[in-house]
Protein backbone atom coordinates (compact mmCIF):
# COMPACT_ATOMS: atom_id res chain seq x y z
CA UNK A 1 0.00 0.00 0.00
CA UNK A 2 1.31 3.46 -0.46
CA UNK A 3 2.36 5.43 2.35
CA UNK A 4 2.05 9.22 3.34
CA UNK A 5 5.79 10.38 3.91
CA UNK A 6 6.02 13.81 5.67
CA UNK A 7 9.31 15.88 4.81
CA UNK A 8 9.80 18.92 6.71
CA UNK A 9 10.44 21.06 4.73
CA UNK A 10 11.13 24.16 6.73
CA UNK A 11 14.36 24.59 4.88
CA UNK A 12 17.41 22.38 3.29
CA UNK A 13 17.46 19.22 0.64
CA UNK A 14 13.87 18.13 1.53
CA UNK A 15 13.13 18.31 -2.53
CA UNK A 16 15.42 15.31 -2.79
CA UNK A 17 14.12 13.10 -0.29
CA UNK A 18 10.84 13.78 -1.42
CA UNK A 19 12.24 12.63 -4.80
CA UNK A 20 13.36 8.93 -3.28
CA UNK A 21 9.90 8.44 -1.40
CA UNK A 22 8.40 9.18 -5.12
CA UNK A 23 10.73 6.33 -6.60
CA UNK A 24 9.66 3.89 -3.95
CA UNK A 25 6.61 4.79 -5.22
CA UNK A 26 5.23 6.23 -2.09
CA UNK A 27 3.57 9.77 -1.57
CA UNK A 28 5.91 12.41 -0.22
CA UNK A 29 3.93 15.37 1.56
CA UNK A 30 6.16 18.48 2.54
CA UNK A 31 5.40 19.69 6.00
CA UNK A 32 5.89 23.35 6.55
CA UNK A 33 3.16 23.51 9.37
CA UNK A 34 0.88 21.39 12.07
CA UNK A 35 -2.07 20.67 9.26
CA UNK A 36 0.52 19.02 6.62
CA UNK A 37 1.27 16.61 10.49
CA UNK A 38 -2.10 14.84 10.13
CA UNK A 39 -2.56 11.75 8.44
CA UNK A 40 1.58 11.16 8.14
CA UNK A 41 2.99 7.24 8.17
CA UNK A 42 6.82 8.53 8.58
CA UNK A 43 8.35 11.87 9.13
CA UNK A 44 11.25 12.77 7.76
CA UNK A 45 13.94 15.68 8.34
CA UNK A 46 15.91 16.47 6.09
CA UNK A 47 19.74 17.98 5.93
CA UNK A 48 20.34 21.67 5.98
CA UNK A 49 21.59 24.19 8.56
CA UNK A 50 20.23 22.92 12.17
CA UNK A 51 20.42 26.53 13.50
CA UNK A 52 18.08 27.33 10.65
CA UNK A 53 15.71 24.95 11.29
CA UNK A 54 15.78 25.06 14.82
CA UNK A 55 14.58 29.14 14.64
CA UNK A 56 11.97 27.97 12.29
CA UNK A 57 10.11 25.15 13.92
CA UNK A 58 10.04 27.46 16.72
CA UNK A 59 8.37 30.73 14.42
CA UNK A 60 5.88 27.82 12.92
CA UNK A 61 5.01 26.82 15.85
CA UNK A 62 5.90 23.13 14.84
CA UNK A 63 8.28 22.36 17.67
CA UNK A 64 5.99 20.73 20.01
CA UNK A 65 3.41 19.19 17.63
CA UNK A 66 6.83 17.14 16.18
CA UNK A 67 7.61 16.49 19.64
CA UNK A 68 4.35 15.15 20.44
CA UNK A 69 4.44 12.69 16.88
CA UNK A 70 8.01 11.35 18.34
CA UNK A 71 6.39 10.25 21.23
CA UNK A 72 3.44 8.90 19.83
CA UNK A 73 5.82 6.41 17.90
CA UNK A 74 5.49 8.00 14.03
CA UNK A 75 8.54 6.31 12.34
CA UNK A 76 11.65 9.07 12.10
CA UNK A 77 13.81 9.68 10.01
CA UNK A 78 16.95 12.05 10.53
CA UNK A 79 19.92 12.88 8.22
CA UNK A 80 22.74 15.49 8.77
CA UNK A 81 20.94 18.69 9.98
CA UNK A 82 17.84 16.17 11.00
CA UNK A 83 20.24 13.60 13.05
CA UNK A 84 21.71 17.01 15.24
CA UNK A 85 18.04 17.93 15.61
CA UNK A 86 16.48 14.54 16.75
CA UNK A 87 20.00 14.02 19.25
CA UNK A 88 20.12 14.19 23.11
CA UNK A 89 22.91 16.60 22.90
CA UNK A 90 24.41 19.21 20.43
CA UNK A 91 27.96 19.81 21.03
CA UNK A 92 29.47 23.05 19.67
CA UNK A 93 26.03 24.15 18.14
CA UNK A 94 24.69 27.42 18.47
CA UNK A 95 23.43 28.34 21.98
CA UNK A 96 19.71 28.80 21.76
CA UNK A 97 19.76 25.47 19.29
CA UNK A 98 16.66 23.23 20.39
CA UNK A 99 17.17 19.73 19.70
CA UNK A 100 14.21 17.02 20.27
CA UNK A 101 16.05 14.65 22.60
CA UNK A 102 14.36 11.36 20.34
CA UNK A 103 17.39 9.37 20.13
CA UNK A 104 20.19 9.31 22.98
CA UNK A 105 23.12 10.37 20.89
CA UNK A 106 25.54 13.58 21.28
CA UNK A 107 26.56 14.72 18.12
CA UNK A 108 29.11 17.77 17.23
CA UNK A 109 27.97 20.01 14.73
CA UNK A 110 30.05 20.30 11.63
CA UNK A 111 33.01 18.09 12.91
CA UNK A 112 34.32 16.60 10.25
CA UNK A 113 35.40 20.52 9.17
CA UNK A 114 34.36 22.86 6.74
CA UNK A 115 33.09 22.37 3.44
CA UNK A 116 36.55 21.59 1.53
CA UNK A 117 36.93 18.57 4.17
CA UNK A 118 33.39 17.15 3.20
CA UNK A 119 33.89 13.69 1.27
CA UNK A 120 32.17 10.91 0.09
CA UNK A 121 33.44 7.40 1.14
CA UNK A 122 31.95 3.41 1.53
CA UNK A 123 29.76 3.31 4.90
CA UNK A 124 29.22 -0.23 6.48
CA UNK A 125 25.20 -0.24 7.10
CA UNK A 126 23.19 -3.08 8.04
CA UNK A 127 21.36 -3.65 4.71
CA UNK A 128 25.64 -3.52 3.17
CA UNK A 129 27.89 -0.99 1.82
CA UNK A 130 26.83 2.29 0.93
CA UNK A 131 27.61 4.96 -0.73
CA UNK A 132 27.90 7.81 2.58
CA UNK A 133 28.00 11.43 1.14
CA UNK A 134 29.20 13.57 4.37
CA UNK A 135 28.45 17.32 3.90
CA UNK A 136 29.70 19.23 6.49
CA UNK A 137 28.95 16.74 8.69
CA UNK A 138 27.91 16.29 12.33
CA UNK A 139 29.53 13.59 14.14
CA UNK A 140 28.27 11.13 16.67
CA UNK A 141 30.16 11.48 19.97
CA UNK A 142 28.52 9.24 21.87
CA UNK A 143 25.72 6.36 22.09
CA UNK A 144 23.24 5.82 24.72
CA UNK A 145 22.38 2.06 25.51
CA UNK A 146 19.34 1.77 23.91
CA UNK A 147 20.76 3.01 20.74
CA UNK A 148 21.83 1.05 17.96
CA UNK A 149 24.27 1.35 15.74
CA UNK A 150 23.74 0.48 12.03
CA UNK A 151 26.49 1.45 9.79
CA UNK A 152 29.97 2.75 10.57
CA UNK A 153 32.61 4.94 8.65
CA UNK A 154 36.27 4.28 9.97
CA UNK A 155 34.75 2.36 12.86
CA UNK A 156 32.51 5.12 14.00
CA UNK A 157 28.86 4.92 14.26
CA UNK A 158 27.02 7.09 11.04
CA UNK A 159 23.62 5.11 10.91
CA UNK A 160 21.86 4.56 14.28
CA UNK A 161 18.23 4.21 15.71
CA UNK A 162 16.29 3.61 18.94
CA UNK A 163 12.42 2.92 19.31
CA UNK A 164 10.97 4.60 16.16
CA UNK A 165 13.51 6.98 15.32
CA UNK A 166 16.53 6.18 12.54
CA UNK A 167 19.36 9.33 12.38
CA UNK A 168 22.36 9.55 9.53
CA UNK A 169 25.40 11.63 9.50
CA UNK A 170 25.02 11.34 5.59
CA UNK A 171 23.26 11.55 3.23
CA UNK A 172 21.35 8.49 1.31
CA UNK A 173 19.12 11.27 -0.34
CA UNK A 174 21.97 12.36 -2.94
CA UNK A 175 23.06 8.85 -3.19
CA UNK A 176 21.46 7.65 -6.18
CA UNK A 177 20.53 4.69 -4.35
CA UNK A 178 16.92 4.94 -2.73
CA UNK A 179 17.86 1.39 -0.15
CA UNK A 180 18.37 3.32 3.02
CA UNK A 181 14.78 4.92 1.84
CA UNK A 182 12.98 1.45 1.21
CA UNK A 183 15.02 0.04 4.88
CA UNK A 184 13.26 2.74 6.60
CA UNK A 185 10.04 2.45 5.02
CA UNK A 186 10.27 -1.30 5.64
CA UNK A 187 11.90 -1.82 8.99
CA UNK A 188 9.97 1.15 10.39
CA UNK A 189 6.74 1.93 8.43
CA UNK A 190 5.80 -1.33 7.77
CA UNK A 191 6.20 -3.23 10.69
CA UNK A 192 4.67 -0.52 12.88
CA UNK A 193 0.98 -1.01 10.75
CA UNK A 194 1.03 -4.57 11.22
CA UNK B 1 22.31 5.37 31.60
CA UNK B 2 25.67 3.68 30.03
CA UNK B 3 27.41 5.88 27.05
CA UNK B 4 29.48 4.97 24.69
CA UNK B 5 31.95 7.02 24.12
CA UNK B 6 34.25 7.86 20.72
CA UNK B 7 37.00 9.11 20.48
CA UNK B 8 37.05 12.01 18.14
CA UNK B 9 40.51 12.98 17.63
CA UNK B 10 42.00 9.51 16.70
CA UNK B 11 40.57 8.62 13.14
CA UNK B 12 43.03 11.86 12.15
CA UNK B 13 45.35 9.14 12.74
CA UNK B 14 44.42 5.79 11.90
CA UNK B 15 44.07 5.10 8.55
CA UNK B 16 41.17 5.76 7.06
CA UNK B 17 38.82 3.95 4.41
CA UNK B 18 39.33 5.54 1.14
CA UNK B 19 37.37 8.32 0.75
CA UNK B 20 37.40 11.11 -2.14
CA UNK B 21 36.70 14.94 -1.84
CA UNK B 22 35.61 17.78 -4.53
CA UNK B 23 33.39 15.64 -6.34
CA UNK B 24 30.80 16.97 -8.22
CA UNK B 25 28.35 15.43 -5.74
CA UNK B 26 29.97 16.72 -3.09
CA UNK B 27 30.50 20.10 -4.41
CA UNK B 28 26.58 20.44 -5.21
CA UNK B 29 25.52 18.68 -2.49
CA UNK B 30 26.07 21.42 -0.09
CA UNK B 31 23.78 23.89 -2.23
CA UNK B 32 20.97 21.21 -1.74
CA UNK B 33 21.76 21.72 1.77
CA UNK B 34 20.82 25.55 1.29
CA UNK B 35 17.81 25.15 -0.69
CA UNK B 36 14.72 26.95 0.92
CA UNK B 37 17.22 29.16 2.73
CA UNK B 38 18.56 32.74 2.76
CA UNK B 39 22.52 33.92 2.39
CA UNK B 40 22.97 36.83 3.34
CA UNK B 41 25.60 39.46 2.84
CA UNK B 42 27.74 40.52 6.06
CA UNK B 43 30.72 43.22 6.58
CA UNK B 44 31.63 42.38 9.72
CA UNK B 45 31.62 39.55 12.65
CA UNK B 46 28.61 41.75 14.32
CA UNK B 47 26.84 41.14 11.05
CA UNK B 48 27.27 37.49 10.43
CA UNK B 49 25.93 37.21 13.82
CA UNK B 50 22.97 38.48 13.30
CA UNK B 51 22.62 36.77 10.49
CA UNK B 52 23.13 33.57 12.37
CA UNK B 53 20.25 34.15 14.89
CA UNK B 54 18.00 35.48 12.14
CA UNK B 55 18.33 32.19 10.48
CA UNK B 56 20.13 32.72 7.66
CA UNK B 57 21.89 29.19 5.89
CA UNK B 58 24.81 30.65 5.09
CA UNK B 59 26.88 34.17 5.17
CA UNK B 60 28.88 36.03 2.36
CA UNK B 61 31.41 38.07 3.82
CA UNK B 62 32.29 40.84 1.99
CA UNK B 63 34.16 43.94 2.52
CA UNK B 64 31.16 46.50 1.40
CA UNK B 65 27.90 45.60 0.06
CA UNK B 66 26.74 45.82 -3.52
CA UNK B 67 24.77 49.10 -2.83
CA UNK B 68 27.91 50.68 -1.49
CA UNK B 69 30.54 49.19 -4.11
CA UNK B 70 27.79 50.99 -6.81
CA UNK B 71 28.00 54.10 -4.66
CA UNK B 72 31.98 53.90 -3.95
CA UNK B 73 32.84 53.16 -7.47
CA UNK B 74 36.97 52.25 -8.10
CA UNK B 75 38.06 48.36 -8.32
CA UNK B 76 36.32 46.00 -5.91
CA UNK B 77 38.26 43.29 -5.07
CA UNK B 78 38.23 40.11 -2.80
CA UNK B 79 37.89 40.98 0.46
CA UNK B 80 40.90 40.99 3.30
CA UNK B 81 41.66 37.25 5.01
CA UNK B 82 41.29 38.73 8.17
CA UNK B 83 37.94 39.96 8.04
CA UNK B 84 37.16 37.07 6.02
CA UNK B 85 38.41 34.76 9.39
CA UNK B 86 36.80 36.75 11.55
CA UNK B 87 33.40 36.09 10.18
CA UNK B 88 34.10 32.44 9.87
CA UNK B 89 34.73 32.11 13.59
CA UNK B 90 31.63 34.75 14.82
CA UNK B 91 29.83 31.30 12.78
CA UNK B 92 28.92 27.89 12.41
CA UNK B 93 26.90 28.35 8.90
CA UNK B 94 28.58 28.20 5.66
CA UNK B 95 30.74 30.99 4.69
CA UNK B 96 31.20 31.78 1.18
CA UNK B 97 33.27 35.20 -0.27
CA UNK B 98 33.30 37.10 -3.52
CA UNK B 99 36.58 36.68 -6.15
CA UNK B 100 36.70 38.63 -9.39
CA UNK B 101 35.26 37.01 -12.41
CA UNK B 102 38.42 35.24 -14.08
CA UNK B 103 40.73 35.55 -10.81
CA UNK B 104 41.65 32.11 -10.13
CA UNK B 105 44.25 33.41 -7.39
CA UNK B 106 41.77 35.24 -5.51
CA UNK B 107 39.78 31.60 -5.52
CA UNK B 108 42.94 30.23 -4.39
CA UNK B 109 43.47 32.21 -1.45
CA UNK B 110 39.47 31.69 -0.96
CA UNK B 111 40.51 27.65 -0.52
CA UNK B 112 42.94 28.23 1.33
CA UNK B 113 40.99 30.12 4.03
CA UNK B 114 38.49 27.17 4.14
CA UNK B 115 35.47 29.46 2.81
CA UNK B 116 32.62 27.23 2.00
CA UNK B 117 31.74 28.29 -1.68
CA UNK B 118 33.26 30.60 -3.57
CA UNK B 119 31.11 33.53 -5.38
CA UNK B 120 32.83 34.46 -8.67
CA UNK B 121 30.96 37.74 -8.69
CA UNK B 122 30.10 40.36 -11.46
CA UNK B 123 29.88 42.23 -8.01
CA UNK B 124 33.81 42.75 -8.17
CA UNK B 125 35.36 44.35 -11.21
CA UNK B 126 36.22 41.62 -13.53
CA UNK B 127 39.53 40.46 -14.04
CA UNK B 128 39.52 38.75 -17.46
CA UNK B 129 37.69 39.89 -20.17
CA UNK B 130 37.15 36.95 -21.69
CA UNK B 131 37.45 33.69 -19.26
CA UNK B 132 35.95 32.82 -16.29
CA UNK B 133 37.83 30.62 -13.62
CA UNK B 134 37.94 26.79 -14.61
CA UNK B 135 36.04 25.95 -11.17
CA UNK B 136 36.67 21.87 -11.79
CA UNK B 137 40.05 22.83 -10.62
CA UNK B 138 39.04 23.43 -7.02
CA UNK B 139 38.01 21.55 -4.22
CA UNK B 140 35.34 24.17 -2.72
CA UNK B 141 32.15 24.68 -5.32
CA UNK B 142 31.57 27.73 -7.03
CA UNK B 143 28.66 29.62 -7.62
CA UNK B 144 28.56 32.23 -10.38
CA UNK B 145 25.28 34.52 -11.97
CA UNK B 146 23.77 33.86 -14.79
CA UNK B 147 20.99 36.54 -16.92
CA UNK B 148 20.09 33.85 -19.33
CA UNK B 149 20.06 30.12 -19.51
CA UNK B 150 22.97 30.14 -22.30
CA UNK B 151 25.18 32.04 -19.08
CA UNK B 152 24.26 29.35 -16.87
CA UNK B 153 25.00 26.38 -19.44
CA UNK B 154 28.87 27.93 -20.00
CA UNK B 155 29.22 27.66 -16.25
CA UNK B 156 27.78 24.75 -15.36
CA UNK B 157 30.74 23.59 -18.58
CA UNK B 158 33.38 25.18 -16.43
CA UNK B 159 32.22 23.43 -13.20
CA UNK B 160 29.92 26.09 -10.76
CA UNK B 161 27.66 23.75 -9.22
CA UNK B 162 25.05 26.55 -8.05
CA UNK B 163 23.50 29.29 -10.29
CA UNK B 164 22.03 32.19 -9.00
CA UNK B 165 20.11 35.31 -11.52
CA UNK B 166 22.49 37.71 -11.50
CA UNK B 167 19.76 40.79 -11.26
CA UNK B 168 21.29 44.05 -10.23
CA UNK B 169 23.24 43.84 -7.25
CA UNK B 170 22.92 46.44 -4.92
CA UNK B 171 19.52 48.37 -6.09
CA UNK B 172 17.04 46.88 -4.13
CA UNK B 173 14.98 46.61 -7.46
CA UNK B 174 13.67 42.91 -7.82
CA UNK B 175 12.84 43.62 -11.97
CA UNK B 176 16.18 42.65 -13.06
CA UNK B 177 16.16 39.18 -11.43
CA UNK B 178 12.79 38.35 -12.13
CA UNK B 179 13.78 38.48 -15.99
CA UNK B 180 16.93 36.60 -15.59
CA UNK B 181 14.70 33.80 -13.46
CA UNK B 182 12.01 34.35 -16.72
CA UNK B 183 14.42 33.69 -19.00
CA UNK B 184 16.59 30.73 -17.36
CA UNK B 185 13.49 28.83 -16.20
CA UNK B 186 11.15 29.62 -19.48
CA UNK B 187 13.76 28.22 -21.95
CA UNK B 188 14.06 25.25 -19.75
CA UNK B 189 10.34 24.45 -19.76
CA UNK B 190 10.83 25.86 -23.50
CA UNK B 191 13.17 22.84 -24.35
CA UNK B 192 11.75 20.15 -22.24
CA UNK B 193 9.45 20.59 -25.15
CA UNK B 194 11.88 20.78 -28.15
CA UNK B 195 12.33 17.97 -30.33
CA UNK B 196 16.00 16.49 -31.03
CA UNK B 197 16.42 18.43 -34.45
CA UNK B 198 15.10 22.10 -32.01
CA UNK B 199 17.55 21.21 -29.67
CA UNK B 200 20.71 21.64 -32.07
CA UNK B 201 19.42 24.73 -32.69
CA UNK B 202 19.17 25.67 -28.96
CA UNK B 203 22.58 24.95 -28.38
CA UNK B 204 23.57 27.32 -30.90
CA UNK B 205 21.38 30.07 -30.25
CA UNK B 206 22.59 29.77 -26.49
CA UNK B 207 26.05 29.41 -26.86
CA UNK B 208 26.02 26.63 -24.58
CA UNK B 209 27.21 22.77 -24.75
CA UNK B 210 25.08 20.80 -26.82
CA UNK B 211 24.96 17.72 -23.98
CA UNK B 212 24.10 19.96 -21.25
CA UNK B 213 20.80 21.02 -23.66
CA UNK B 214 20.25 17.46 -24.39
CA UNK B 215 20.12 16.71 -20.43
CA UNK B 216 17.68 19.62 -19.65
CA UNK B 217 15.41 18.19 -22.77
CA UNK B 218 15.36 14.82 -21.17
CA UNK B 219 15.05 16.09 -17.31
CA UNK B 220 13.33 19.17 -17.57
CA UNK B 221 15.23 20.66 -15.00
CA UNK B 222 18.77 22.40 -14.49
CA UNK B 223 21.80 20.30 -13.89
CA UNK B 224 22.55 21.99 -10.41
CA UNK B 225 20.02 23.97 -7.95
CA UNK B 226 19.15 27.73 -9.20
CA UNK B 227 19.19 30.32 -6.56
CA UNK B 228 18.07 34.18 -6.81
CA UNK B 229 20.20 37.05 -6.15
CA UNK B 230 20.35 40.96 -6.91
CA UNK B 231 17.37 43.14 -5.47
CA UNK B 232 15.65 41.46 -3.14
CA UNK B 233 15.01 43.80 -0.21
CA UNK B 234 11.01 42.59 1.36
CA UNK B 235 10.10 39.25 2.22
CA UNK B 236 7.40 39.46 -0.59
CA UNK B 237 10.59 39.65 -3.03
CA UNK B 238 11.69 36.75 -1.58
CA UNK B 239 8.69 35.05 -1.98
CA UNK B 240 8.28 36.55 -5.40
CA UNK B 241 11.76 34.68 -6.33
CA UNK B 242 10.71 31.28 -4.83
CA UNK B 243 7.01 31.08 -6.59
CA UNK B 244 8.71 31.53 -9.81
CA UNK B 245 11.11 29.15 -9.43
CA UNK B 246 14.12 29.67 -7.62
CA UNK B 247 15.19 26.89 -4.87
CA UNK B 248 16.98 29.78 -2.24
CA UNK B 249 17.89 33.35 -1.84
CA UNK B 250 20.55 35.35 -1.36
CA UNK B 251 20.07 38.99 0.31
CA UNK B 252 22.74 41.58 -0.34
CA UNK B 253 22.11 45.10 0.59
CA UNK B 254 18.64 44.41 1.07
CA UNK B 255 19.10 43.66 4.99
CA UNK B 256 22.13 45.61 5.94
CA UNK B 257 20.87 49.03 4.25
CA UNK B 258 17.69 48.86 5.80
CA UNK B 259 15.98 50.65 9.00
CA UNK B 260 16.24 47.62 11.32
CA UNK B 261 17.91 44.65 9.91
CA UNK B 262 17.34 41.93 12.72
CA UNK B 263 13.77 41.69 11.96
CA UNK B 264 13.64 42.22 8.43
CA UNK B 265 16.08 39.36 8.21
CA UNK B 266 14.29 37.07 10.09
CA UNK B 267 11.20 38.20 7.94
CA UNK B 268 13.16 37.30 4.45
CA UNK B 269 13.75 33.66 6.22
CA UNK B 270 10.09 33.15 7.05
CA UNK B 271 8.58 34.05 3.92
CA UNK B 272 11.17 32.25 2.20
CA UNK B 273 10.43 29.42 3.42
CA UNK B 274 6.51 30.35 3.85
CA UNK B 275 6.43 31.74 0.14
CA UNK B 276 3.43 30.21 -0.79
CA UNK B 277 0.95 30.84 2.14
CA UNK B 278 -0.15 34.82 1.88
CA UNK B 279 -1.23 34.85 5.50
CA UNK B 280 2.02 34.25 6.69
CA UNK B 281 3.51 36.79 4.05
CA UNK B 282 1.42 39.22 5.38
CA UNK B 283 2.44 38.53 9.16
CA UNK B 284 5.83 38.58 8.21
CA UNK B 285 5.86 41.84 5.99
CA UNK B 286 4.37 43.93 8.77
CA UNK B 287 6.25 46.81 10.91
CA UNK B 288 9.59 46.24 9.52
CA UNK B 289 10.56 49.96 9.53
CA UNK B 290 11.85 50.89 5.76
CA UNK B 291 13.53 48.81 3.52
CA UNK B 292 16.63 50.21 1.69
CA UNK B 293 15.92 53.22 -0.72
CA UNK B 294 16.09 51.35 -4.11
CA UNK B 295 16.92 52.37 -7.19
CA UNK B 296 15.05 52.33 -10.93
CA UNK B 297 16.88 51.07 -13.49
CA UNK B 298 16.49 53.90 -16.16
CA UNK B 299 18.76 56.14 -13.10
CA UNK B 300 21.57 53.47 -13.63
CA UNK B 301 23.93 53.96 -17.30
CA UNK B 302 24.53 50.56 -19.16
CA UNK B 303 27.93 50.99 -18.03
CA UNK B 304 27.24 50.89 -14.41
CA UNK B 305 25.41 47.54 -14.76
CA UNK B 306 26.76 44.50 -13.00
CA UNK B 307 24.66 42.45 -14.98
CA UNK B 308 26.83 42.95 -17.99
CA UNK B 309 29.38 41.94 -16.33
CA UNK B 310 30.67 38.45 -17.79
CA UNK B 311 30.56 36.23 -20.63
Amino acid sequence: MITQIGVLALQGAFASHAACIAELGHSPVEVRNTADLNNLDALIMPGGESSTMSQLLASSVLFEPIKDVIADGLPIFGTCAGMILLSHEIVDGKLDQCCFDAIDITVRRNAFGRQVDSFEANVDTVIGDFHGVFIRAPRIEAVGEKVQVLGTYGGEPVLVCQANVLAASFHPELAGDVRLHEYFINSFVTTKEK
Amino acid sequence: MELTRYDVGMSQNQKEPRSEQGTMRVKRGLAEMMKGGVIMDVVTAEQARIAEDSGACAVMALERVPADIRRDGGVARMSDPEMIESIQAAVRIPVMAKARIGHFVEAQILEALGVDFVDESEVLTPADEAHHIDKFAFTVPFVCGATNLGEALRRISEGACLIRSKGEAGTGNIVEAVRHLRSILGDIRRISQADAAEQFDWAKKLQAPLPLVQEIARTGRLQVPLFCAGGIATPADAALAMQLGAEAVFVGSGIFKSDDPAPRAKAIVEATTHFRDAHILAKVSRSLGAPMTGIGMDEINESQRFASRGW
